[in-house]
């Protein structure tokens, strides 16, 4: 892939001058180092100029003769913006969570991980980790942690307490009661009424980052399509950009194109089950019975034209594993046509359903003027007036040739957030017809070699926008070729906190529902 | 409700066959299935237990209570407490955070009990393997009866799983069930 051509005047956060360089990746993308005052600022010119913070993490290259840093990436009008902040012993860095409430639980993370401390950070509860490994941080060279004996138990968190007549509280999960994945919600109600929920998360956070690197950089996209099993196409593929930008590989035009028809495939079969479950959650069970049946068909033929269900490694390192047949291709397309038809067809009922209706309408509202202060992105940023989609806002092949119409609502509640997911599954459909009729012929697949960087560490970073939101995958390989860091995003991060407030003043028996209504990752935030 | 009722009829049932173990097809499910009635009475209950999974084993968990599995339909029910399951569906490699929750759960079913794990990270830690984070396969923890291979196993396959571990319990669990 070539680079944009640079062009100064439209270099990203141009009043603070810094010194950025423009990566060599298909969405614009910039990269700089800064000091801890340039750090600060560089966040407050971001909020001011209604940009967002994508991510921050911690990275030990101390062991390729670098120090520790800490980074953040931006979303800003221009592109993406990824900062690093050399940290030196002290391992300490200004505190964002006051310019970007979503950095709070990134910073804690940050904290259990890479051992590098928010300098003024109110809360410095440990998130990710429980106090069950000891004896070195998971991803700083030296001491690998040890997993505690068998049979000790969780350190005890801190929940806040809400006091006052009449309040208890209610504890949820780990095991939840459903197949759904484990996390902790301890509400604090008073009669049906929740006044506060807090949430205790990282259950499933299994060591994927340290997990990176020990595998070699052309086979953990297989590891990155496991971040999250729902966005397993999204993660391959932000992993690929990141390596394929880093190693300055070129991948095939089609291969760009089958990618993206997969993707939508993704993004289809997850609003397809959500939206069948968002009915279930209502009490329709008549929604869930039609829409698993749409997204079975889905996986079916998926599983056909692409060898796999959900489409696990099927995109890799310099471009994808299977091209469909013709015949599969015109398949795919007949079953957007289908899909289309029954699709229109139940949203016709779900509007006219008055008790679906009742549920949906002003449950789990996020105002949109809160929706920007906190952060909320993605899908359900969407639904409350937040429009950013990397599809329509930083077009890259085959986007650029697609013209996406982006889903936006104002309201910001369960209803707009089903609105959202039939507007997108029907502008996907329309964009799998032309990914699948006029994806240009050719190769599907190159080597991928460290070509011209060769001795030389390597830095990519991956952008896409997955079903959920934009995930980002940041990626270092070092002079060896060993992968020195891999961090992946998803935008649970952001949404999670604010699920906390949409819940707030909403009957119990309303959260399955709205938590369904966001759908948010717990694998993929939990790592 | 007249375009739901119409859409209902136009559909129709859609539920297909449960899975043929063997060619001789029919006749050896339904033995499973009587199998089944026999031991554990009216039904068989699942409590589904995520350990540290990457939800993908859960999507084809969920796939099985659609139309076309329709699980349901052969007497196999989730339920929301492992009070009232007969067995555990078990998928991930275990997470160090879920060790003990899983081990609750596991205690907390009564006997007679079936544990399945589900995938490849439950059969044998997957691609995470062991760290300090994972304990690697569920049977680093609990005792399992069947294990379903695949990333994640397909809905046909889980079921297979969960029948064949039904159809096992006599001859293996027999000492243990006190029968």
């Amino acid at each position: 892939m070539a680079a944009p051509t640079p062009d100064p005047d439209l270099q990203p956060l141009s009043a603070l001058a810094l010194d950025l360089q423009l990566l060599p990746a298909p969405l614009p993308m910039w990269r700089g180092r800064v000091d801890p005052a340039q750090w600060l600022a560089a966040a407050r010119t971001v909020a001011e100029s209604g940009g967002r913070l994508i991510s921050l993490w911690g990275v030990d290259r101390r062991e390729a003769g670098g120090g520790m840093v800490a980074c953040t990436a931006y979303g800003v009008l221009e592109g993406l913006v990824w900062l690093e902040l050399p940290v030196g012993d002290v391992a300490a860095y200004p505190d964002l969570s006051g310019v970007f409430p979503s950095a709070a639980r990134m910073q804690r993370a940050a904290a259990d991980l890479s051992g590098l401390r928010a300098d003024g950070q109110a809360d410095t509860r440990a998130w990710l980790g429980h106090g069950l490994w000891a004896g070195g941080v998971p991803l700083q060279s030296g001491e690998i942690p040890v997993a505690a004996t068998s049979g000790t138990l969780p350190a005890d968190y801190r929940f806040v307490r809400v006091e006052g007549d009449g309040v208890h509280e209610i504890a949820v999960g780990p095991v939840h009661a459903g197949i759904i994945e484990p996390g902790h919600f301890r509400f604090s109600v008073v009669g049906e009424k929740v006044l506060r929920l807090e949430q205790h998360l990282g259950y499933t956070h299994k060591g994927i980052e340290r997990r990176f690197t020990e595998l070699a950089p052309r086979d953990a996209h297989r590891l990155a399509g496991r971040v999250s099993g729902d966005s397993t196409v999204a993660f391959a593929w932000a992993y690929c950009m990141a390596l394929e930008s880093a190693w300055h590989c070129n991948v095939p035009e089609r291969a760009l194109w089958l990618r993206a028809l997969m993707l939508e495939r993704e993004r289809v079969a997850n609003h397809l089950g959500d939206l069948g479950a968002l009915g279930n959650d209502a009490a329709l069970g008549f929604g869930l019975a039609q829409f698993s049946r749409l997204r079975e068909n889905w996986q079916r033929l998926s599983g056909e034209a692409f060898g796999h269900r959900l489409m696990m490694d099927r995109v890799v390192p310099g471009g994808v594993a299977v091209d469909p047949s013709p015949d599969l291709q015109l398949r795919l397309i007949q079953q957007c046509d289908a899909v289309e038809g029954e699709v229109r067809t139940l949203r016709t009922v779900y509007d006219e359903h008055a008790g679906l209706q009742d549920r949906f309408l002003t449950t789990g509202r996020v105002s949109p003027e809160l929706a920007a202060q906190l952060g909320l992105t993605g899908l359900a940023g969407r639904a409350s007036a937040q429009a950013v989609d990397l599809r329509s806002d930083h077009v890259w092949s085959p986007y650029d040739q697609l013209d996406v119409k982006m889903a936006t609502q104002r309201n910001g509640d369960v209803a707009a957030r089903v609105a959202v997911r039939f507007d997108e599954t029907l502008e996907s459909l329309r964009l799998m017809r032309t990914l699948c009729a006029s994806a240009p012929a050719g190769p599907t697949r190159v080597d991928v070699v460290a070509t011209g960087v060769a001795r030389a560490a390597t830095l990519g970073i991956g952008w896409v926008e997955g079903w959920r939101g934009e995930v980002l995958v940041a990626l270092e390989v070092s002079a060896e070729g060993r992968i020195v860091r891999c961090h992946c995003h998803d935008p649970s991060w952001q949404n999670w906190p604010v699920l906390e407030h949409a819940v707030m003043g909403n009957i119990v028996p309303d959260f399955p529902l709205i938590n369904k209504s966001f759908n948010l990752s717990y694998s993929g935030h939990d790592l | 409700m007249w375009h739901i009722l119409r859409q209902i009829a136009r559909h129709g049932i859609l539920t297909e066959p449960p899975p043929r173990i063997e060619d001789s097809g029919r006749a050896h499910i339904e033995r499973i299935h009587s199998d089944l009635l026999e031991i554990l009475g009216q039904a068989l209950t699942i409590r589904a237990v995520d350990a540290g999974s990457c939800n993908g084993c859960e999507l084809e968990i969920h796939a099985l209570n659609n139309p076309y599995y329709n699980i349901e339909g052969l007497g196999i029910r989730f339920v929301a407490s492992p009070r009232h399951a007969d067995m555990l569906l078990v998928t991930g490699p275990v997470s160090r955070h879920m060790e003990e929750a899983l081990k609750r759960a596991f205690d907390a079913t009564p006997e007679p009990k079936l544990v399945v794990a589900v995938g490849d990270c439950g059969c044998d830690g997957g691609i995470f393997g062991e760290s300090y984070a994972s304990c690697g396969r569920v049977a680093n923890v609990i005792p399992v009866d069947v294990v379903v291979p695949g990333c994640p196993p397909p809905p046909l396959d889980i079921l297979r799983g969960i029948l064949s571990a039904v159809r096992q319990r006599p001859e293996h669990r027999q000492g243990r069930a006190g029968r």
